[in-house]
């Protein structure tokens, strides 16, 4: 295909440069400086998707990112697919592969093309909650099918090949829009030695001024934009971010930058560069200088290709040397709408008339018509376009002076282009992130942006500001003034000289009429994207729908990918008309963060793959690796699960270790428990108030179990606390609660108690745990210490300071096993070293290593609980058959008494912890099985609590469990019943948990 | 993402590095068995959930580990002031 739509000369792109790409599967060539949008205008591409509802063909629309048509699916290769890319905003490269996104299968005929001919009445809005809503069972076939046909792009099946960064900012003044009024502002802000990042989503900095032929000053515009942005660039503290669109403004001027680094270079990012990079930052003044977005007029079928908006039709001219016609009509409410016929004249092609909805104007565009020999129809509107996959012709016709009804006869013209402007609505959107209302102003017919709790100024087109020199005043001027807020003296700067012309006022015109209803005539689109039409939006209000939030959620205005930009306004007039309230009174949506689309990748940066989230190794980890180790995730832990040899079945992994910890010894790394080093002359008395048992008479050189609860008295985490000297405790935690029983002591110690003395730090990460375990334990380590490890001189419940393999360390001999235990601390550095020597002597007594689910068992052997497993948030001391660690006589209201002693707390048949052992040996009870008293009770049958711990027990040859059971403490020898999914009923008795050495005498030897 | 001024550190910091631990001011009854279940029921689970100001407990975890309170409306977001425990707001809901 030859670009038949390019023009011999002008634009911004490089002729010399051709650049070859792909759309739906058709080779073509644009040129360096091209869009994608633009290289398919020039290549004379009409249809480039079809619609969401009615599958009509679409064209391009707009020059920018309210493109509602031309969202495209990117990509060479599988891996880097990108849905919903606005080919308008696409910079073309060589080698760039792109197709239509909605078009199911095809462009050019498709499915839902032919249900939406059937008739347009058989697809009203809310078609597709009245269509699909039942029967609920066939839903997901219907997802898939409007999924489809939908069509708004899908993913990569593929892993992201590109890597993504994310930057954290700060600065004085962000300016938002490298347009005439950013430019300007950046420029005073940045004389007065403010620290500025300016952003602009476009490839190059001007904004509006690269669409036009203004001059400044005599020069044409892109020198005084060369002037201003090289002074940028040499000025320090200036950072000028162009293809980075501020996507979210949030609370406290915390602003979101999207940087598209390498997505105008290929297809994946050169090596070594990210693709996207989103800058996080704090600014402590921002202006908007976002520009406005032009609204086309809604007139009937305005949705055939070769229907733009006449700053589009401007903007291909004059940025991309692309005439996208031959043969032109301007349809406009405004002077503005002038310019497309002035620059389609201008580049040699045929404009047919400009027909202007205003009785009558005079002035400046009427000398530029005239010169031209372009013919200019006041009072008159297109009503209808003819066509299919592009314009045809228009009928235009005379309408009355409000523009609420044709008067007269409609003229059919033979066109092939048509350009509308219903005025400019300004781009409020970033103002309205945080919460802000817009607030309508009359003068302008658009909204502006209302009052704002954040540090914001704004200047230019967001203003309603249009007439360039006021713009260029506008922005110095917001620069100057966030100087003066920042205590920055600002410079003078001479206002760049510009022509301006005198306006006539503009129509507030939002819906072209027709000589038929809104029902009845053709198709007048208001959102292109969604196929919302005048008569869509004036049926939901027909239905009841009156507020504007629903009318939009039952139409589905303003719910693409291009978030309403072009559609809204018009949509909430028409809304407002038919309801015969003003705009204001029927108020705008709200405007939520992105701006436009962005890629997940740019959110996550390098936060993904290996490094999504922190891994906490403990020093030991080669070993246990080397070792054949299973991890298991505890909190950010990788914890040793077991250690199966090759070949080995978990379950006779599991039965070998617990045999040897039994028989002879084993060792758990147990460095992962939260140790919190408490010191303070009121430590003890700190921990008699946070603890349920006694803590006044404990002695240094002895440890303690204690019960952690919350003032609801419920357990919320438990452990061993050692006094090491009469002032200074170590607290154990479970490995899952270390951070939150440190910020626990913290809060009561800062806000409650202040007057106590005591400080708390964690040393979980400083020293390495091991715990060796068994009839052997003490023989063994016996060989590696210079201790007396006598049952005399360190008894159960006592802890040392000594050496081992060589090394200070503390030895506790306290026991999670009910075997007799020590638990090894050294510093974590030796902890590799210490192991292997434990090792290196361990061979001749088996010396077994385990991991996690071992430990499970052998605890639950002696009916050991585990805090966040047999306790789930509701469960009291009490429910546990643990009141020996509650302590009733201490002086202190510790956390969790008065909660204890709650009515609901008290009652006989609370669901409370117990053994339970099965009628069949060999049978485990699943986790979580709830149990009944009666199994051929009728469904719902009443429930008595859940198995919190189950499983085989090599060493006693059956299985065992714990669960809770309303009233389980006084239900000794009684059975409960836990029905299976599977209609089986697995029968236990209730019984003591404690199922191995019931009074505690392997831990004493 | 808030933007919090530490009275401990005398630093604004990000939101990421501070946890909202609830509504601030409600100091733990002294004695708790004096109590009713009533009593002790909305010291332990009532709290305001107002449209406007508010008083919230903050701790700047990733921090210096130190407890605060903040004056924020709950509408817009801002942070009027934020003072040590101990100390009472300049900001409130009257004022
Ligand atoms: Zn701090």
């Amino acid at each position: 295909m030859n670009q038949k739509n390019r023009l011999q000369s002008g634009g911004r792109i490089d002729r010399n440069q051709p650049m070859s790409f792909e759309f739906n599967g058709q080779l073509m060539v644009g040129y360096q400086g091209d869009t994608l949008a633009s290289a398919l205008l020039a290549n004379g591409v009409d249809v480039v998707g079809r619609s969401f509802k009615y599958s009509r063909p679409r064209g391009i629309v707009t020059a920018g990112a309210d493109e509602p048509n031309a969202v495209v699916q990117l990509g060479a290769t599988e891996a880097t697919q990108t849905p919903n890319v606005r080919a308008t905003q696409q910079e073309l490269f060589d080698g760039l592969v792109a197709g239509s996104t909605n078009g199911w299968p095809s462009v050019d005929n498709d499915f839902m093309g032919m249900v939406g001919k059937i008739g347009g009445s058989m697809m009203p809005p809310g078609f597709y909650y009245k269509t699909f809503m039942f029967p609920q069972s066939l839903w997901e076939t219907y997802e898939t099918f409007i999924r489809k046909a939908a069509g708004l792009g899908r993913s990569s099946k593929e892993s992201d090949v590109d890597v993504y960064d994310r930057m954290n900012q700060f600065c004085d003044v962000l300016v938002v829009g490298a347009g005439p009024a950013g430019l300007c502002a950046a420029l005073a802000a940045a004389r007065g030695g403010a620290r500025v990042i300016l952003a602009d989503e476009q490839s190059e900095f001007g904004g509006s001024l690269l669409d036009g032929k203004e001059t400044i000053s005599g020069k044409p515009a892109d020198e005084w934009i060369n002037k201003v942005v090289t002074e940028l660039e040499k000025t320090e503290d200036v950072l000028l971010l162009p293809r980075s669109t501020v996507n979210g403004y949030h609370d406290q001027n915390f602003l979101t930058i999207h940087q598209r680094c390498s997505d105008h270079l290929s297809d994946r990012a050169p090596t070594n560069q990210p693709r996207h990079r989103m800058h996080r930052v704090r600014a402590k003044r921002v202006i908007l200088a976002t520009g406005a977005q032009e609204r086309p007029l809604v007139f009937g079928n305005n949705d055939i290709p070769g229907c733009m908006t006449s700053t589009a039709v401007s903007t291909y001219i004059n940025r991309y040397g692309v005439a996208p016609g031959e043969n032109l009509v301007v349809m406009t409410t405004n002077d503005y709408g002038y310019q497309a016929a002035m620059d389609w004249h201008d580049a040699g092609r045929k404009v047919s008339c400009v027909v202007d909805t205003r009785e009558t104007v005079t002035g400046y565009v009427v000398d530029a018509m005239h010169e031209r020999g372009i013919r200019i129809m006041t009072g008159s509107a297109i009503t209808e376009v003819h066509g299919s996959k592009r314009v045809k012709a228009v009928s235009i016709a005379p309408i009355n002076e409000d523009g609420s009804k044709v008067v007269g006869p409609a003229a059919k013209w033979n066109v092939d282009t048509v350009a509308s402007s219903g005025g400019w609505s300004p781009a409020v959107h970033l103002s309205c992130h945080t919460g802000s209302r817009p607030v309508w102003n009359d003068d302008i017919i658009g909204f502006v942006p209302g009052p704002t709790v954040q540090k914001q100024l704004t200047a230019g087109g967001i203003n309603g500001c249009y007439e360039l020199e006021n713009v260029f005043k506008e922005g110095l001027g917001a620069g100057k003034q966030a100087l003066k807020e920042l205590g920055l003296e600002p410079t003078r700067l001479m206002t760049p000289k510009v022509e301006s012309h005198e306006r006539n006022p503009a129509m507030a015109l939002f819906l072209v009429p027709h000589r038929k209803p809104m029902s009845r005539a053709p198709k007048q689109f208001v959102d292109y994207q969604n196929d919302v039409t005048a008569g869509g939006i004036e049926l939901a209000c027909r239905e009841g729908f009156q507020s504007i939030e629903h009318v939009k959620r039952y139409t589905a205005l303003g719910f693409g990918t291009d978030q309403g930009k072009l559609g809204n306004i018009n949509g909430m007039a028409i809304a407002a008309q038919v309801q015969n309230k003003t705009l204001p009174e029927t108020g705008t949506t709200v405007f939520r963060p992105n701006y436009t689309p962005i890629t997940f990748g740019a959110i996550a940066g390098r936060d993904c793959g290996e490094l999504f989230d922190p891994k906490r190794y403990t020093a030991m980890q080669p070993w246990h690796v080397a070792n054949g180790a299973l991890f298991e995730d505890v909190g950010q832990w990788k914890r040793p699960w077991y250690f199966p040899k090759p070949g080995e079945s978990m379950q006779a992994a599991l039965n070998r270790e617990c045999k040897a910890t039994r028989e002879s010894v084993g060792i758990l790394d147990a460095s992962t428990l939260g140790k919190i080093d408490i010191q303070g002359k009121d430590a003890r008395e700190f921990l008699g108030r946070v603890y349920t048992n006694a803590w006044a008479k404990l002695p240094v050189g002895k440890c303690r179990y204690g019960l952690m609860c919350g003032e609801d008295g419920m357990i919320f985490d438990d452990g061993v606390t050692s006094c090491l000297g009469e002032n200074h405790f170590l607290m154990t935690t479970t490995t899952g609660g270390a951070a939150r029983v440190l910020e626990w002591l913290e809060i009561y110690h800062q806000t409650e108690w202040p007057e106590l003395e005591v400080y708390f730090n964690s040393v979980t990460d400083h020293w390495s745990t091991m715990t060796i375990s068994g009839p052997n334990s003490r023989k063994l380590l016996a060989e590696l210490t210079d201790a007396d490890l006598s049952n005399d001189n360190f008894g159960f419940m006592d802890w040392k300071t000594a050496n081992v393999a060589g090394v200070p360390a503390r030895i506790f001999r306290i026991s999670f096993t009910g075997e007799l235990s020590y638990e090894i601390n050294v510093q974590a550095n030796y902890g590799l070293h210490v192991w292997e020597q434990l090792f290196a002597h361990g061979e001749k007594y088996n010396l077994t290593p385990y991991g996690t689910e071992t430990m499970h068992i052998l605890r639950a052997e002696k009916g050991f609980i585990i805090a966040g497993q047999d306790t789930d948030g509701a469960v009291h001391p009490h429910d546990l058959g643990m009141s020996w660690a509650v302590a009733n006589s201490k002086p202190f209201s510790y956390i969790g008494k008065r909660g204890m002693a709650r009515e609901d707390c008290v009652r006989p048949d609370r669901k409370q912890l117990v053994g339970l052992k099965t009628t069949d040996p060999n049978v485990v009870i699943p986790e979580g099985s709830q149990g009944v008293f009666d199994p051929k009770a009728p469904i719902p049958m009443p429930m008595v609590g859940h198995v919190t711990s189950s499983y085989w027990s090599e060493n006693l040859g059956h299985s065992i469990a714990m669960g809770l059971v309303k009233g389980g403490l006084s239900k000794m020898g009684e059975k409960v019943y836990y029905p299976q999914a599977d209609g089986s009923v697995i029968e236990a008795e209730i019984c003591s948990p404690v199922f191995l050495d019931p009074k505690g005498e392997r831990q004493n030897v | 993402m808030l933007h919090i001024f530490c009275p401990h550190c005398a630093e604004y910091r990000e939101e990421e590095e501070f946890h909202a631990k609830g509504q601030a001011h409600i100091p733990r009854p002294l004695d708790p068995e004096a109590l009713s279940d009533k009593e002790w029921g909305e010291y332990l689970y009532f709290r305001k959930n107002p449209r406007g100001i508010h008083h919230e407990l903050w701790v700047h975890a990733a921090g210096c580990r130190k407890f605060f309170n903040m004056t924020r409306d709950t509408v817009t977001y801002e942070i009027h002031e934020t003072y040590k425990i101990g100390e009472k707001p300049t900001v409130t809901a009257q004022s």
